[in-house]
């Protein structure tokens, strides 16, 4: 036993804490964390700071506290209260969002951590709380019990050192999974025995990896013998795991708390953005260069105008001795901030938290979707992260799975072809040849069938009975019967699958004592390795199936000779002992082994589609939604799908960029013949359209494989490696679909990356149901998972998951729109609104010398945002319909492809519609209360009075401009824009209506109802709003009528549709 | 965040109830129910809803009754405000010629007060009651500075901040270690100019009555407003240990002589107090109200301005006025409101014409275009 292998980035572990035999090894005792699970983010200490800093690190949030400091130090215009009660209210929301949501973790942990476990302690069972587990302990674990830690499998009540397991909780995959014990400590089944054990395990470092084979070897001490047993993964028991059918277990614990697998794995993936929240962000930029720039211009006009000294300091106003004294530069900079903090409002607080609670919110209505609930499955949407609900409504490339995404993953036997003859069910065969046997024999030896005890025997006499009460879960009772000859053969070695062999193989030893060699797998790889049987007939046969859509699976098999064989056994085991590097060298070992095959036949599953897969498809193609299909899948299968979901239609013209091809040209011609026919049409299809005829235009469909794309993506020698890829990317942009075959998992995500960061940089999304779909779901600016059968793994890494692929019709068509369009118009909205609040302050500065005078009270530059203008956007951004998810679903619009209601054109129009509300309010009221009387008693108004009429009409227009943006009214709606409106007056008469005792200043006192006393006031605000609403109605009936966009005809056509009858 | 954590919790089936015995919860089947979501209005956002869009067809309408409105209400804004008498005289004695040149320069502190007069003539007569205000330009009562440089605490009557005025009143807070009541630069600068005004008719100046109450807001006279509490009603004694405004000739409670007119609730007072919004600004001053019903407030005629001339504006380019008005419903003379009535009628009753215009001429194009898909 070559003792190099210990290296410092093992972790050795002495089982039952014995320490080796003296002189063996060197003890060195590694430190490793107890076995707390700690899913919570705070303790209750050291909540306030963290918490407080997890906050700030958000810019926004930052800014503000900045702009609050700037309040608290220097002497500014508003109090910090107008700042600081906003912030602090966002802050105390989230953290109290935080803070319980830590809370409820903590409960989870707490329970977890304190659940009971059975510990062998100097041969004794103990009871113990799960936290105090330590690695090294002897754990035992009864059935149905969850495993407290990652164990390794010692032994179990089974009398063939096995147990069942499933993994429910861990990736959704509720199959029983067997696991093997340690040979070696297999018959230990009493507490005593197993702590005799004396032993040593090297494994690695805890890493996150669920499903790779973790290498560990283990040191078995007896007496004096020593000797070394490699494990694998089947021997290792995962913590969140759960016994089954089998009575009790023991092993010992290797990896705890937070080293399990699972905590690892709890690890939260890259956040991923979206379009809206990085427009959303450049506008913010935008508007702090406004802030500045007003601020700078107001300062340097301050100085300007204050260059007079009777202007600085008349008589009747004189500044205090420190005012006075004060540095010019340092007061100039201090102006500045005050003028900074007079218009920061500009920036608004309360969009954060509207748009964070919009999110929120929103998502619930996916999740609520009765339609997108699957009643077989039982499952309904689910979303993982509510940041991306918008860009659902934005994407342009779909990139979707085969297998279980567009099928169904349901095989249904069609039939097999043997030695070249072929057979179908129920069909009568013509007599059994000698490859027919073999060839059933290796369909059952070359599988991993499942077997289930019977539950409902009674517990004490389950042992005895199992033998004989076992269920094999299989499709036919024929084929359990075939599985019961596995018996007449002894299982040697299992050559398990992976995706990128795609083949498995077994080593039996039959009866006689002869060893085979038998292999199953996707046809591309069992066809170069095979040197005999009838391969012309056999692959004319598979690939006839494969052109009919069918799944086929060639069987074949080799025998092996002794020597062959232990050369074969060596080689595997030197492979599986290795620490470092063991996939790849067992990839090379399987390479080795797995060669000059005797084809024996082929099977044709057919894989049905998933139900409307079809009807999806061509929705979201009509939506203009490019949808390309990666698939594992060969070629003529791939197709064959690709023309049942109608993604290539008969008139489709297919080019293929396949391996084939490029050996008869070479890639560069290849790609450039294809680009020439692809633009060619291009150019003709724009002088069409011109001439209005474009209406048959040819579409394209593009098919390339694996081997072709990783020629396209290697980097040539010359260094101009962006050519190939360029003229692909500018091919494919011309196809109307897109099939990619024979993709490894990782081509998938290449492919995505892609297309992502071409330069038109569109929203892509990917959809898968399996592990292989991962790279590319998490590639994807939007990830979808299927819930399905191959396990929840893609569920999981998902931002969104969904029963089945037809639900995507309406995530994308129907929420996905609402949901851009609803977010959009609330950025905008608010920005907008707060134009309109903030500019009039900024002119009002022209007439009061430039003091940083604000024009509204405190009350109500802090209200503004917090409650008078906030719920109905609110509301809107939730419960808005343009047009009604049924048109969306027939016609689905375009309207909002490319960040349409974000572009430049669109922010720029509100904006300034934003500044001419502001103009119209501030020169409304100017005029009407310059130097002339509004009372009908004959008493003057002041200044407070002044800023309460450009408030109240700025708040009944902002309040009126939604409801004019408003297509879907129902109650809510009108509750909350009428109710805002009430509330906005109801508080102001309250405001002014009370000496407020706490207050230092009285200024509002009855300023409100003296105003509505004035006839005038009246007269001119309807005035206002009536102003500053016309443009924009203006605007939206002219567009309509000249330039109606896609949605506004379908808006018009129900209309009027519905008023005809 | 939130979303984040608990449907993740979901996907895995976190740990938290995969105990002992709590491994069978987690399995799917039990759930299946739960899961399934309500078929109510408001979740599969089918709640019934009004569904109006603007186009021209239904915006037209609204325009010409805009239009329709606004126009006639312009209308009759635009003749009320020019019904209204109103008579300005500008007394700051810019020019050489004026009256009251000579106390162009005046100070504070003059003594004796400059004063002057000044003769005008009223072309029409004022019929209604007659309201005078006094009007300066170019004063900035609106300036940071000086709007929030008051204690209204201490104008509430708080006898606490009479003591002790807040520090928002400084530099006019204290005086010789004395607090300022009223303290502020504010109060410090109040208008002190007296005005009378006089019939002259054949030589004999008749003095008009100058109502100098009801010229505050009832609520900042008996509430915002109140002199300091205490011991008996001598509002000597309850303003004892404070002093005067630096400006000021004489203290707070010596303003008037009546005692519901003096101390905190003087109305001259408390009008100043309500800082104007624009630098040029007018403030009531006193009403003239009209005596009988036979003869008009102001006859047409001769009068004459007596000014005791206190107030400096010269040194900051500022003018003094003295105007006299008339009011109706709507307040005095304001062109602004019924022009822009009128203008906005007019304008909208145009957009409704050039919208019908344009709904015959494309609107059939586009529903005729839409309607037989």
């Amino acid at each position: 036993c070559n003792s190099s292998y210990c290296r410092n980035t093992d972790r050795t572990i002495y089982v039952g804490h014995r320490e080796p035999p003296p002189g063996t090894e060197a003890y060195i005792p590694q430190r490793f964390p107890d076995n707390r699970i700690v899913s919570s983010k705070y303790t209750f200490w050291n909540f306030i700071p963290k918490n407080l800093f997890e906050q700030f690190r958000r810019i926004a949030n930052f800014y503000f506290l900045i702009i609050f400091l700037v309040q608290l130090i220097i002497d500014t215009p508003t109090s910090p209260v107008t700042s600081g009660l906003p912030l602090l209210f966002v802050i105390t929301v989230t953290a109290i969002k935080q803070g319980y949501e830590d809370w409820l973790r903590h409960k989870a942990d707490n329970a977890m951590n304190q659940c009971p476990v059975h510990f062998i302690q100097h041969g004794k069972l103990v009871r113990k709380q799960s936290r105090k587990l330590r690695v090294g302990d002897i754990v035992m674990v009864k059935e149905d019990e969850t495993f407290p830690c990652d164990l390794i499998f010692l032994s179990s009540s089974r009398g063939d050192g096995t147990c069942f397991v499933t993994t429910a909780s861990l990736d959704g995959e509720s199959s029983h999974k067997t696991h093997y014990a340690v040979q070696d400590t297999k018959a230990f089944h009493s507490e005593q025995e197993i702590d005799a054990l004396h032993a040593t395990i090297e494994c690695e470092q805890p890493q996150p990896d669920l499903y790779n084979l973790l290498f560990l070897s283990k040191y078995l001490y007896f007496g004096m013998f020593i000797f070394c047993r490699p494990l694998g993964s089947e021997n290792l028991l995962l913590r969140g795991a759960t016994l089954k059918n089998t009575e009790k277990i023991f092993g010992v614990a290797i990896y705890t708390g937070m080293e399990t697998k699972m905590a690892l794995n709890y690890q939260s993936k890259s956040q991923k953005r979206s379009a809206v929240e990085k427009s959303m962000n450049v506008f913010l930029i935008v508007y702090l260069c406004i802030l500045i720039s007003k601020a700078l211009i107001n300062t340097v006009l301050k100085y300007v105008w204050q260059s007079e000294p009777f202007r600085d300091e008349p008589w009747y106003n004189q500044k205090t001795e420190p005012e006075r004294k004060r540095n010019q530069f340092l007061q100039a900079f201090t102006d500045f901030l005050a003028f900074m903090v007079l218009f920061n409002y500009i920036i608004p607080v309360s969009m954060y938290v509207t748009v964070e609670m919009q999110k929120f919110l929103g998502s619930y209505f996916l999740t609520w979707d009765e339609e997108m609930f699957d009643e077989d499955t039982g499952e309904g949407p689910l979303v993982n992260t509510s940041d991306l609900n918008e860009e659902l409504g934005q994407i342009e490339y779909v990139f979707t799975d085969k297998t279980g995404t567009l099928t169904e993953n349901n095989m249904e036997f069609v039939e097999c072809c043997i030695e070249g003859h072929v057979y179908i069910p129920h069909v009568i065969c013509l007599g059994p040849f000698k490859g027919e046997e073999l060839f059933f024999r290796a369909l059952c030896l070359c599988h991993t069938v499942q077997v289930k005890d019977d539950d409902n025997v009674d517990g004490l006499k389950k042992s005895q009975l199992s033998r004989r009460s076992r269920i094999y879960i299989s499709s036919s009772p024929d084929e359990v019967a075939l599985v019961e000859g596995i018996q007449r053969f002894e299982l040697l070695e299992v050559l398990s699958f992976d995706s990128v062999r795609r083949r498995m193989s077994v080593i039996v030893k039959s009866s006689t004592g002869d060893i085979f060699l038998f292999c199953k797998g996707a046809d591309s790889s069992i066809f170069p390795r095979v040197k005999e049987g009838k391969i012309d007939q056999i692959r004319s046969r598979v690939e006839r199936n494969a052109v009919e859509g069918l799944r086929t699976l060639c069987v074949a098999y080799k025998k092996l000779t002794a020597e062959e064989y232990s050369n074969a056994q060596k080689m595997l085991q030197n492979a599986k002992l290795a620490l470092q590097d063991r996939e790849k060298k067992l990839a090379e070992v399987y390479e080795k082994i797995e060669r000059d095959f005797i084809l024996l036949g082929a099977t044709a599953v057919e894989d049905r589609l998933q139900e409307k897969a079809a009807d999806t498809i061509e929705a979201l193609q009509k939506a203009g939604i490019k949808v390309w299909v990666l698939t594992g899948d060969k070629m003529e299968t791939a197709a064959a799908t690709c023309y049942a979901c109608k993604l290539f239609r008969r008139n489709t013209q297919i080019l293929e960029l396949t391996t084939k091809k490029i050996e008869e040209q070479s890639l560069h011609d290849v790609l450039f013949d294809l680009s020439k026919t692809v633009l060619r049409h291009s150019g003709s299809l724009t002088r069409d359209s011109l001439s209005g005829l474009s209406t048959d235009m040819q579409d394209y469909g593009l098919i390339i494989d694996g081997a072709a794309l990783s020629l396209i993506m290697k980097p040539r020698q010359d260094g101009s490696s962006g050519n190939y890829r360029e003229l692909f990317l500018e091919i494919c942009r011309n196809c109307s679909a897109v099939l990619c075959c024979r993709m490894a998992p990782l081509q998938k995500a290449q492919i995505v990356k892609l297309i992502k960061l071409s330069k038109e940089h569109p929203i892509t999304l990917a959809i898968g149901d399996g592990a292989n779909d991962v790279s590319m779901i998490l590639e994807a600016h939007v990830g979808i998972g299927i819930i399905g059968k191959e396990g929840r793994q893609a569920a999981r890494n998902s931002d969104y998951a969904i029963p089945k692929f037809k639900h995507l019709k309406k995530m994308l068509l129907v929420h996905g729109h609402f949901y851009y369009v609803r977010i959009s118009e609330l950025v905008q909205y608010f920005f907008y609104k707060n134009v309109c609040f903030i500019f009039p302050q900024f002119l009002y500065q022209f007439f009061c010398g430039f003091s940083q005078q604000p024009l509204y009270d405190t009350a109500y530059l802090t209200l503004y945002n917090i409650s008078f203008t906030s719920l109905p956007i609110l509301l809107y951004s939730l419960m808005e319909q343009h047009v009604s998810a049924d048109t969306l679903k027939r016609e689905p619009s375009l309207d909002v492809a490319k960040n349409a209601l974000l572009r430049w054109r669109a922010f720029i129009y509100w904006t300034f519609l934003g500044v001419f509300d502001a103009v119209v309010f501030f020169f409304g009221a100017y005029f009407l209360f310059d130097n002339t009387i509004v009372t009908s008693n004959g008493q003057m108004f002041g200044n407070w009075t002044f800023g309460t009429l450009v408030f109240t009409v700025l708040v009944f227009t902002v309040t009126l401009k939604l409801a004019l943006d408003t297509h879907y009214w129902t109650w809510i709606n009108h509750f909350m824009i009428w109710g805002s409106l009430l509330f906005y007056i109801v508080f102001s008469l309250l405001w002014g209506g009370i000496i407020w005792p706490f207050l230092n200043y009285q200024r509002m006192y009855y300023v409100f109802m003296q105003m509505l006393s004035s006839g005038p006031a009246w007269l001119g605000i309807i005035l206002l709003i009536t102003v500053s609403l016309l443009p924009d109605v203006l605007k939206k009936v002219l567009c309509r009528q000249l330039w109606p966009t896609a949605t506004e005809r379908i808006q018009v056509k129900i209309f009027f549709c519905v008023i005809s009858f | 965040m939130a979303v984040n954590y608990s449907a993740k919790e979901e996907a895995d089936g976190h740990p938290a109830g995969a105990g002992p015995g709590g491994g069978a919860a987690t399995g799917g089947g039990g759930a299946v129910k739960t899961r399934k979501p309500d078929n109510t209005a408001f979740k599969q956002q089918r709640l019934p809803a009004w569904q109006p869009i603007l186009t021209a067809g239904t915006v037209l309408p609204a325009f010409f009754i805009i239009g329709l409105i606004f126009i006639p209400i312009g209308i009759g804004i635009f003749v009320t405000s020019n019904n209204i008498r109103e008579y300005e005289i500008d007394y700051t004695g810019i020019e050489p010629s004026s009256p009251c040149n000579k106390c162009l320069n005046v100070s504070w502190d003059s003594t004796p007060p400059c004063t002057c007069t000044i003769n005008f003539t009223l072309e029409h007569s004022f019929e209604s009651n007659v309201f005078m205000y006094y009007g300066l330009s170019n004063f900035y009562q609106n300036h940071r500075r000086y709007v929030k440089s008051r204690d209204d605490s201490q104008l509430n009557g708080d006898n606490s901040s009479l003591l002790n005025p807040s520090k928002e009143c400084e530099p006019y807070r204290t005086n010789e270690d004395k607090p300022i009541a009223p303290c502020g630069a504010i109060a410090n600068s109040m208008f002190n100019d007296t005005l009378e005004l006089y019939h002259v008719e054949n030589d004999t100046r008749t003095a008009i009555t100058l109502i100098k109450k009801g010229i505050a807001w009832w609520t900042d006279k008996n509430v915002k407003f109140r002199n300091p509490t205490g011991d008996g009603n001598n509002l000597t004694a309850l303003f004892q240990g404070t002093t005067k405004p630096v400006n000021w000739p004489k203290p707070v409670y010596m303003l008037d002589s009546e005692p519901d007119n003096n101390g905190f609730i003087n109305e001259d007072f408390i009008v100043w107090m309500r800082t104007a919004a624009l630098p040029t600004f007018r403030k009531l001053y006193r009403l003239i109200e009209r005596k009988s019903n036979l003869q008009p407030t102001l006859q047409a005629g001769k009068y004459s301005l007596d000014i005791t001339y206190n107030y400096p504006v010269h040194s900051f380019d500022g003018r003094k006025r003295m105007i006299l008005s008339t009011i109706s419903w709507m307040g005095g003379k304001n062109p602004f409101l019924g022009i822009a009535y009128i203008t906005v009628g007019s304008i909208c009753f145009f957009l409704g014409v050039v919208l019908l215009i344009i709904h015959h001429k494309y609107g059939n194009r586009n529903t005729s275009a839409d309607i037989p898909n």
